[in-house]
């Protein structure tokens, strides 16, 4: 580009003094954006804690109906995955190519763990049909005049089968069925599944944003496009994961715990 | 000419060059287009819905297409006319050259805020052919989640886009404030044009992302049926409003602010003096930025929020008056004495401090909640904010215009336009708007198709005005184009101004300085 200055292999644009001026720059534009993605989220914070106070006996139900177990294990995985990210900076500052590859492919695949577990919850939650707002409720009018929600129907198909069958047929355990029976029996729960679903899906979204971008930045090493005298995009990609990382740390207890 | 000089706008041919360009300058320029583009197409929709209310009952179309056009006019004008506005086209061109830099600090990231702006008025636009979009340009919940048609999905989602190029813009140009200074360009001699923007560029970072969420939610409301807005399962339509309005209040300050930065550059330099009370004016930028935060409340005074939230909301709202009055009379004192010259950019700014000061004064008839329950929602509303923004905002942006002009063009614009311009424009808002304030008190709603028969004669009169209005920018594009054509050589100051980009060439060249500028006093060092 014509806008390029090269001086002694690194270029740095024409309208900043050095290269460390123009990495103060960027690095200050990365951490600007961040500011922006949490108080994006922070909306969502807001709304979730407005209901939260309005529907406590909700959001009880509700969390009960996740799977702290499978949150846990992503909240494990997310984490590692901030450490070798860091790792991976690290290693890029340091010039270690091979190590900087490995440590960046391994954030890229706990990104895919993470995204795999979410795919299993998300499905089971349409299995059971605890899912957000007017598609939790099926057409069928109760005998009292109330909407029947999908989950009222399974419960109903359960409850006439032994609890062998309800494994065996429906893929129901007995704690399940019990923290379905206690959700149905709260008014407005699929208000929380509004907020499960729209909390953890951007929050998914931005995983596989930052998915995307740290390929982006291991193809940069692989090419050899940035090393210890340039990393700038390395970092920033690493410092939007640890912001993707630290919302999650705040969702796991928000959504699953507060039960 | 001797010699073809070297600048900016020969440094690259083509179209592509200017479609891939990184140079700030060019940039400003696409936006200058674009924009104009919608502020033609927002007046359009706002003589025909003025055209409607010439008379009570049907004068030209069903209500159905009223509501729309009412939809577009509004959404058009403050998501792509006003808020990018004068940031986006006046503040990309001068703000670099300004400080002394030689581009803002993230060309790419620039030139990407331009065609987010493009492709969110492509969808937003779009929706024009497509289902009803009849909501207002603030989309209210229930209304716009549960009522209206699909089409508000495409719309919001343009608008969603458009806040990226927002907030990205924003970004660029704190940024740039803050590492790109020429040498002794210290944060207490910069103009105040770029601490105007500088104030601005915080709130488009700190308040959009609250309306991409909100935008978001009622995305998600309309296609999964969350129901964080829809009381039947459980949600309030109501924290629409909240959310809505902790954006679009600062927003108000996004378009406004700017427009205050382009005052105080006309002012000092047709008054020929040193600004009066610098730091007060950069520093109540900062604090009409801080306060914007905090006075959402007063738009849901008659939502049913508690006695007490009103009452602060009330006392909040009035505090903005402070801020901004301090900019009013610092701006009137350094008139004082000055040799005031009334070229055409001078009179915009005389008519942005008189059309903003009636807008400001009955901001606080809108802030007193008992007053409020009074007004609320009737066309006293819709002539208070149309005194504040475009009597405000598109003031500035005709004055900025014709004050700019020669630095980007290298031609001087037409001071005879300009006057001409300014007289139909002056005359015609006021007649316009000010019966509108009448008719509010006398309780005509705002957004209706159809009123009073009692109401006729002032709403002809306001349509009237509009005519006035539209003719005024009519000439004021005739003025751009045949300063193109015809306009005089500039050279590098034709208006004696004592900022920074007064001391480069006319059309700058592609680096803005031949030289690295280096300061060692304030801007408007006059006498």
């Amino acid at each position: 580009m014509s806008t390029a200055n090269h001086t002694g292999g690194f270029h740095h644009a024409h309208h900043f003094d050095s290269a460390e001026h123009q990495y103060e720059s960027s690095k200050q534009g990365i951490w600007l954006f961040l500011v922006t993605e949490i108080l994006m989220f922070g909306g969502l914070f807001v709304g979730y804690s407005i209901y939260h106070s309005l529907y406590p006996q909700v959001f009880h139900a509700g969390s009960k109906q996740l799977s702290v177990v499978l949150g846990a294990l992503n909240t494990v995985v997310l984490l590692f995955s901030s450490f070798t990210m860091a790792l991976g900076i690290n290693y890029v500052q340091r010039g270690l190519k091979n190590k900087a590859i490995i440590a960046l492919a391994v954030t890229i695949a706990c990104a895919a763990i993470f995204m795999v577990v979410k795919f299993f919850e998300y499905t089971h939650k349409f299995h059971v049909g605890t899912v957000p707002g007017k598609y939790a409720y099926t057409e069928e009018l109760s005998a009292s005049g109330e909407k029947v929600t999908k989950v009222g129907a399974l419960l109903a198909e359960a409850s006439k089968l032994s609890v062998a069958e309800r494994e065996h047929k429906l893929h129901l355990d007995e704690t399940e069925y019990e923290h379905l029976t206690l959700l149905e029996k709260t008014k407005n729960w699929p208000l929380f599944f509004g907020f499960y679903f729209v909390m953890s899906g951007i929050h998914g979204l931005h995983v596989l944003a930052g998915a995307f971008l740290i390929f982006w930045v291991l193809l940069k090493v692989i090419k050899n496009q940035v090393g210890p005298e340039y990393y700038t995009p390395v970092e920033g990609v690493g410092l939007f994961w640890h912001v993707v990382d630290l919302i999650w740390i705040y969702l796991f207890p928000l959504l699953y715990l507060v039960g | 000419m001797a010699h073809e000089q070297h600048n900016y706008l020969n440094h690259q041919k083509g179209i592509w060059s200017w479609l891939t360009t990184l140079d700030h300058k060019r940039i400003g320029i696409m936006y200058f287009v674009a924009i104009m583009s919608f502020f033609f197409l927002g007046g359009v929709f706002a003589l025909l819905v003025r055209a409607e209310l010439f008379t009570p009952g049907k004068t030209l179309f069903s209500a159905d297409v009223y509501n729309r056009m009412m939809t577009y006019h509004g959404a058009i004008m403050v998501f792509m006319v006003i808020v990018p506005g004068i940031p986006a086209i006046f503040g990309n061109f001068v703000l670099p050259i300004m400080i002394g830099a030689k581009d803002v600090a993230f060309p790419r990231l620039n030139l990407m805020s331009w065609y987010m702006l493009m492709i969110g008025a492509a969808i937003t636009g779009s929706t024009l052919f497509l289902e009803n979009v009849d909501t207002g340009w603030t989309f209210y919940t229930p209304y716009s989640s549960i009522k209206t048609g699909l089409g508000v999905i495409p719309m919001v989602l343009g608008v969603f886009i458009i806040g990226f190029s927002s907030i990205l813009t924003g970004l660029n140009f704190i940024v740039t404030t803050h590492k790109l200074r020429a040498p002794g360009m210290t944060m207490n001699r910069i103009p105040l044009m770029v601490w105007a923007l500088y104030s601005t560029a915080i709130l488009q970072v700190l308040a959009t992302p609250v309306l991409a969420i909100t935008l978001l939610l009622l995305i998600a409301e309309k296609t999964l049926g969350v129901g964080i807005f829809d009381p039947q399962l459980g949600g309030d339509p109501v924290l629409f409003q909240h959310f809505f309005w902790f954006y679009s209040h600062p927003a108000v300050y996004i378009m406004i602010l700017p427009a205050m930065g382009v005052i105080s550059e006309l002012v000092a330099t047709y008054s020929r003096k040193v600004i009066f009370g610098y730091t007060a004016i950069a520093y109540s930028s900062l604090a009409i930025a801080g306060v914007s935060f905090l006075v959402w409340g007063h738009h849901m005074f008659v939502s049913g929020q508690s006695e007490f939230a009103g009452v602060l909301f009330s006392f909040i709202t009035m505090l903005v008056g402070v801020p901004t009055a301090i900019k009013l009379f610092n701006w009137i004192a350094t008139m004082y004495k000055g040799s005031i010259r009334l070229d055409a950019p001078m009179l915009f700014a005389i008519g942005f401090m008189f059309l903003f000061t009636i807008g400001g004064l009955t901001g606080v008839y809108l802030a007193s909640t008992g007053m409020d329950v009074h007004f609320h929602d009737t066309y006293f509303v819709v002539a208070h904010f149309h005194y504040v923004m475009v009597g405000g905002t598109l003031m500035a942006l005709m004055g900025a215009l014709i004050y700019w002009f020669p630095k980007v063009t290298g031609k001087i614009y037409s001071d005879l336009a300009g006057r001409i311009s300014w007289v139909f424009i002056f005359t015609g808002f006021n007649v316009t708007f000010f019966p509108q304030f009448i008719l509010g008190n006398m309780g005509m709603p705002r957004r209706y198709y159809d009123y009073l028969p009692t109401f006729t004669e002032l709403n002809q009169m306001s349509t009237f005005g509009s005519w006035l209005i539209g003719t005024g920018f009519l000439v004021g594009l005739y003025g751009v184009f045949y300063a193109l054509l015809k306009g005089k050589e500039a050279g590098n100051n034709p208006f004696g101004g004592k900022t920074l980009e007064w001391t480069t060439t006319s059309p700058p060249p592609h680096e803005n300085f031949e030289k690295t500028p280096v300061l060692t006093g304030g801007p408007y060092e006059y006498r």
